[in-house]
């Protein structure tokens, strides 16, 4: 019973392994290798070259659009733990007359997915001119509902006597969120802040309403571009491939801990 | 009122930006849904409910409500059974549990233009030299057209597979974590009345334990297959356009409101209100299910 669990799980875990194989052995072979008649199960040697080939392919903007997708990232889940982790500490813990209509209006958002809402968003961004821009990639992703809701249910939770303590000391809402709060919860900001890091890295729709000019690009977009091209370099494809999940392979390596975290609190909250 | 100040003070940021960035893009495209706006934003002639009655007689509009409701027929279910079956297994072994947990995790760190690439170009390519069309050589079969054919609609495989791998180790995890919140007693208090590990525990402790783990993976699966887009996209799109089949509602809505035929922001909001209405029922049920 228990051998037959592993072997199970041993051919599950082959079988997701696979197109990792793929992108590795497609990316690092020659075209020949790739289209022989029988199946080659790893390049002969591995062709290095292939990289150089493929960072000065003027057809495609591999740097550039790696510190887009970096940038765009980076500023997403630090804007978002910013607005949203300060939203959120104040739906919980700051008595106000209107707090409650606040509330409702940020609830109402949770029904309506973001990409359910491209087209309008879309409208608004252009009309205030950002498209192929930095703020239209960055700025309309920071002000989720879903997040600043987890961060409410959150701090409805955090100890109070913490902040108690911080009042009798003389700081006031705003000293006690930055010294006391925000310090004794880096594992649920660093959990949400790698979820969002991973979402911002790998999304593609609003990337492509809205980065249209090829210097606006992130990752995403110019990986598609190639792949939806009337003739394309399928072994630099593949590196591209490769070369762009890296930075994720590396956060899922580092901070699983937190991302598994992020994702029961994203996923179900009870 | 120094209670109102310091409110505003946190809240305030993210208020402004959501009025502007998700209120104030629902209520223009409420607007623009009742008028006639090819090609600008700030349309004149009102039209009524005239793109609402276009869209719901649209024969391609229906038919992505249809296209969805095929994939989610698929992927729902098999996410479903196959995550959870994953996570009882990871859950009941000791040694290398990370690891297998990790591996099925793996798949979330590619996005899924990564994964149409390797699916559509590697995978399921339909020359001799893809990995499918290779397996079938060993047997003999000819190889298959797979995401260019369409009786039979091998494309589904296609899409389901790929959506399956990426997606569901996260599901895994949700299930995990579940799985780890049944008390321990439960079960020890069923063996002492005689029940057998197995079959009758996860029928009568472990599936009843999970229920509202399992409604939320259910309306999350269905949510996230109502907004397909990428994959469709990646792997059956070409520089040429789109094909005629296969369309989910989010493609569909893609190429009427920012096709190379024209923006059309009039028919495309009216389209993007009816989704909304529709998903919003969805989620309806699931704030139910994660505010309780």
């Amino acid at each position: 019973m228990k051998a037959l669990r592993y072997l199970a799980l041993s051919l599950a875990a082959v079988l997701f392994l696979i197109p990792f194989y793929l992108v590795l052995r497609n990316g690092l072979a020659t075209e020949q290798e790739i289209t022989a008649q029988s199946w080659t199960f790893w390049p002969s040697e591995i062709h290095w070259e292939n990289f150089v080939a493929l960072f000065s392919n003027p057809a495609v903007p591999m740097v550039r659009s790696m510190v887009n997708s970096f940038v765009v990232a980076v500023l997403q889940t630090v804007g978002q733990l910013l607005l949203c982790g300060l939203a959120g500490y104040g739906l919980a813990r700051i008595p106000y007359r209107y707090a409650n209509v606040v509330l409702y209006l940020v609830i109402a958002t949770l029904m309506i997915p973001a990409a359910v809402t491209f087209v309008p968003t879309f409208v608004v961004v252009s009309t205030l001119g950002w498209v192929s821009d930095l703020r239209g990639l960055v700025i309309p992703g920071l002000f989720s509902g879903f997040t600043t809701f987890l961060f409410r249910q959150y701090f409805l939770n955090f100890p109070r006597e913490l902040e108690e303590a911080a009042r009798i000391d003389g700081l006031g809402h705003w000293g006690t969120y930055w010294r006391v709060v925000v310090p004794n919860s880096k594992g649920f900001f660093a959990a949400l802040g790698v979820i969002a890091f991973v979402t911002s890295w790998n999304q593609f729709l609003w990337p492509l309403v809205i980065a249209q000019d090829q210097d606006s690009w992130t990752v995403q977009v110019a990986l598609s571009t190639f792949l939806t091209a009337q003739s394309i370099d399928v072994v630099q494809l593949f590196l591209a491939a490769a070369v762009s999940i890296m930075p994720l392979v590396v956060v899922f390596v580092a901070l699983q801990r937190f991302l598994v975290r992020g994702v029961t609190e994203t996923g179900i909250k009870d | 009122m120094k209670h109102g100040r310091a409110f505003w003070l946190f809240v305030g940021p993210f208020a402004i930006g959501l009025l502007v960035f998700v209120y104030v893009p629902i209520g223009w495209s409420l607007l623009l849904s009742f008028f006639e706006a090819r090609n600008t934003v700030t349309p004149t002639e009102f039209v009524g409910l005239r793109n609402y009655a276009d869209m719901l007689t649209d024969q391609p509009f229906l038919s992505s409500l249809g296209t969805f409701s095929v994939f989610a027929a698929f992927i729902v279910p098999l996410t479903f059974v196959l995550a959870l079956a994953l996570a009882l297994l990871v859950n009941q072994i000791s040694f290398l549990q990370g690891f297998f947990r990790s591996v099925f995790f793996l798949p979330t760190a590619c996005s899924y233009v990564v994964a149409s690439l390797v699916w559509k170009l590697s995978i399921f390519n339909g020359v001799r030299f893809g990995l499918a069309n290779t397996v079938l050589g060993w047997f003999g079969a000819e190889p298959v057209a797979w995401t260019v054919s369409t009786s039979p609609p091998w494309y589904w495989l296609v899409l389901v597979t790929l959506r399956l791998w990426l997606q569901l180790g996260f599901y895994l995890i949700l299930f995990i974590a579940g799985l780890q919140r049944i008390p321990q007693h439960l079960y020890e208090a069923a063996w002492i009345d005689g029940a057998k590990p197995g079959w009758q525990t996860l029928r009568y402790i472990t599936l009843p334990q999970l229920r509202t783990t399992s409604v939320a993976v259910v309306l999350l699966l269905l949510i996230a297959a109502y907004q397909a887009f990428d994959e469709f996209y990646n792997v059956l799109g070409t520089d040429r356009g789109y094909p005629p089949f296969a369309r989910p509602p989010l493609i569909y809505l893609y190429y009427t409101a920012l096709g190379s035929g024209g923006q059309d922001f009039g028919h495309g909001s009216a389209g993007a209100v009816i989704l909304t209405l529709l998903i919003a029922g969805v989620t309806l049920l699931q704030g139910r299910v994660i505010t309780r």
